[in-house]
């Protein structure tokens, strides 16, 4: 009973979270554009005529409306978005035993778990992986590797076509794929207003200066400094909010995975075989190219494994999205021995 | 003033009533939808295996009376009624089955063919199933069974046509135990 209170605890904590990174996301894109408008207008004011001549906030208006547009595209569309960027295709007729074989596992799973059965998806890699995306139950959809296939036992397959089914059964495939629609977003705006904004800069700075030059006598002029820190500030966003972003959706999927490991273990009664497709993933440590970083997150193991990877502690926290293989293994493995002890116990009494 | 209290008193037991009436159809459907899941794979299963013993039986002749056994338990199982005799009929259905894969281990050119590999990875898929199916009826029954004996709920369990709903026990010795979860994210003690 306890482990549901979890899950629904979970279920509730990634409902709110998707709220609130929708409402976060959409704030963001109208300080970019209202601020930007709000710069742009003090800076462009002229106070000989009393008027402005940026007194339309376009752009912010442009950038609300792009913000709505993509939250509700990376809704609608974020698993199909997902999936495109890894190449994978949908898995309908399968045709190879292997193909025959995870079909007939995520049944298994869909039964254990007690949810819909979601669409399977083959990426074209052979690095093992696995991702599940999607923003409900319904929706859902599971990827694995063609690596994935070839390497690992039915038992071992299980074990992590469970461990994406606990994720979309604690909803962590909403918030997952909603930050990698978003991350996206954000890397696009970064660029295409960053440069837009370095020309607009170039222009304020002449007209500026022209006007600098040519207010000397006048007593007030010599642009607006309220304009200037939130023309820097605005500036200083769009520099950031590549890196925030990225940040976040490494801090967010650290943790859950050991709760995925868990809630898996669970489904398949079996944590001892996750841990031995874990060692398999682990021991296959090259980078899965078709993966890229702005779906890293959704992976059952790091796609591109970096320095920290094994590393416990703040700075790995913040700077990987996933928590040290060994350290899942090491908590499955405690799982297996204490259902052996228990087992054995029930054998003896 | 008292006969408004009353009112709301009232109201509050009607509304309990609804609710926890609502609550036991609710669970009771569920766990008939537990057991049709079970049912439709046992079916699945059972069409399954004249297939696998018509593919081996070529080149298994020595191995009569297995193939018999795996062939007569089924023909128990497929006429088995209730949950108990469902379960015990399955149960030594499984146990033949097993023997019989246990066998084709012997015949390396009888996997080779790739029609019985595929039959038993069919095989070994739906005994999963109906392992997994079997979990959430078990769950389902016992969370109606519960709540038809709790009280203030057993107070209308007759008005909901509400009674025990039988679990399929398991005395299979290879069925593995509920692993402990240790969802508090921390290393496991011991």
């Amino acid at each position: 009973m306890s482990d549901d209170v979890d899950l629904f605890a979970q279920q509730a904590t990634n409902r709110r979270k998707s709220v609130w990174l929708v409402v976060g996301f959409i704030l963001f894109f109208a300080w970019v554009g209202f601020g930007g408008d709000l710069a742009y207008a003090l800076l462009s004011y002229d106070p000989a005529t009393g008027t402005y001549h940026h007194a339309f906030p376009y752009i912010g208006i442009f950038c609300l409306a792009a913000a709505s547009w993509i939250c509700w595209d990376s809704w609608r569309n974020g698993s199909r978005r997902v999936l495109w960027s890894t190449g994978a295709w949908e898995l309908i007729e399968p045709a190879t035993p292997e193909q025959k074989q995870l079909m007939n596992v995520v049944e298994e799973m869909a039964i254990a778990s007690g949810l819909p059965k979601p669409k399977v998806w083959v990426v074209k890699d052979d690095d093992p992986n696995a991702f599940a995306t999607g923003h409900d139950a319904e929706s859902a959809s599971i990827a694995v590797t063609e690596g994935l296939l070839k390497g690992l036992s039915r038992d071992e397959l299980q074990g992590v076509v469970a461990h994406e089914m606990a994720h979309i059964k604690n909803l962590d495939i909403r918030l997952m794929t909603l930050l990698a629609g978003m991350v996206g977003a954000i890397a696009l705006l970064s660029d295409g207003l960053g440069r837009m904004g370095r020309g607009r800069g170039i222009r304020l700075d002449g007209s500026l200066g022209g006007r600098s030059s040519s207010g000397r006598s006048g007593s007030s002029r010599g642009g607006n400094p309220l304009g200037l820190i939130i023309l820097a500030l605005w500036i200083f966003t769009l520099i950031a909010a590549p890196v925030v972003s990225r940040l976040l959706a490494m801090a967010v999927s650290r943790k859950r995975e050991y709760l995925a490991d868990a809630t898996g273990a669970q489904f398949t009664r079996n944590p001892m075989a996750l841990a031995a497709a874990l060692e398999k993933l682990e021991a296959a440590s090259g980078a899965t190219g078709s993966i890229t970083r702005g779906a890293a997150h959704l992976c059952i193991v790091d796609p591109a494994p970096g320095m920290l990877a094994s590393k416990e502690g703040f700075l790995a926290d913040f700077l990987t999205t996933h928590p040290p293989i060994r350290q899942r293994i090491i908590r499955l493995k405690g799982m297996g021995y204490q259902q052996a002890k228990r087992e054995a116990h029930a054998a003896a009494g | 003033m008292s006969t408004v209290v009353l009112l709301v008193v009232l109201a509050g037991i009607v509304l309990w009533v609804i609710g926890a009436y609502n609550g036991l159809v609710s669970l009771k459907n569920q766990v008939v939808n537990g057991w049709k899941q079970i049912d439709v794979q046992l079916k699945r299963r059972h069409d399954l295996i004249p297939n696998l013993v018509n593919t081996v039986k070529g080149a298994m002749e020595f191995e009569r009376s297995t193939l018999d056994a795996v062939i007569s338990a089924r023909n128990r199982a497929v006429g088995a009624t209730g949950v108990r005799q469902t379960a015990e009929a399955e149960g030594q259905l499984s146990q033949a089955l097993g023997r019989l894969f246990a066998l084709t281990e012997a015949y390396p050119e009888l996997k080779a063919t790739g029609n019985v590999a595929q039959l038993q990875e069919e095989l070994t898929s739906t005994e999963n199933k109906i392992g997994f199916a079997r979990q959430l009826y078990n769950d389902v029954a016992t969370q109606y069974n519960t709540k038809q004996m709790q009280f203030p709920t057993n107070l209308i369990a007759g008005l909901a046509h509400a009674s025990p709903a039988e679990l399929w026990e398991i005395e299979d010795a290879g069925e593995r135990a509920v692993p402990a979860v240790d969802l508090s994210l921390n290393k496991p003690a011991s």
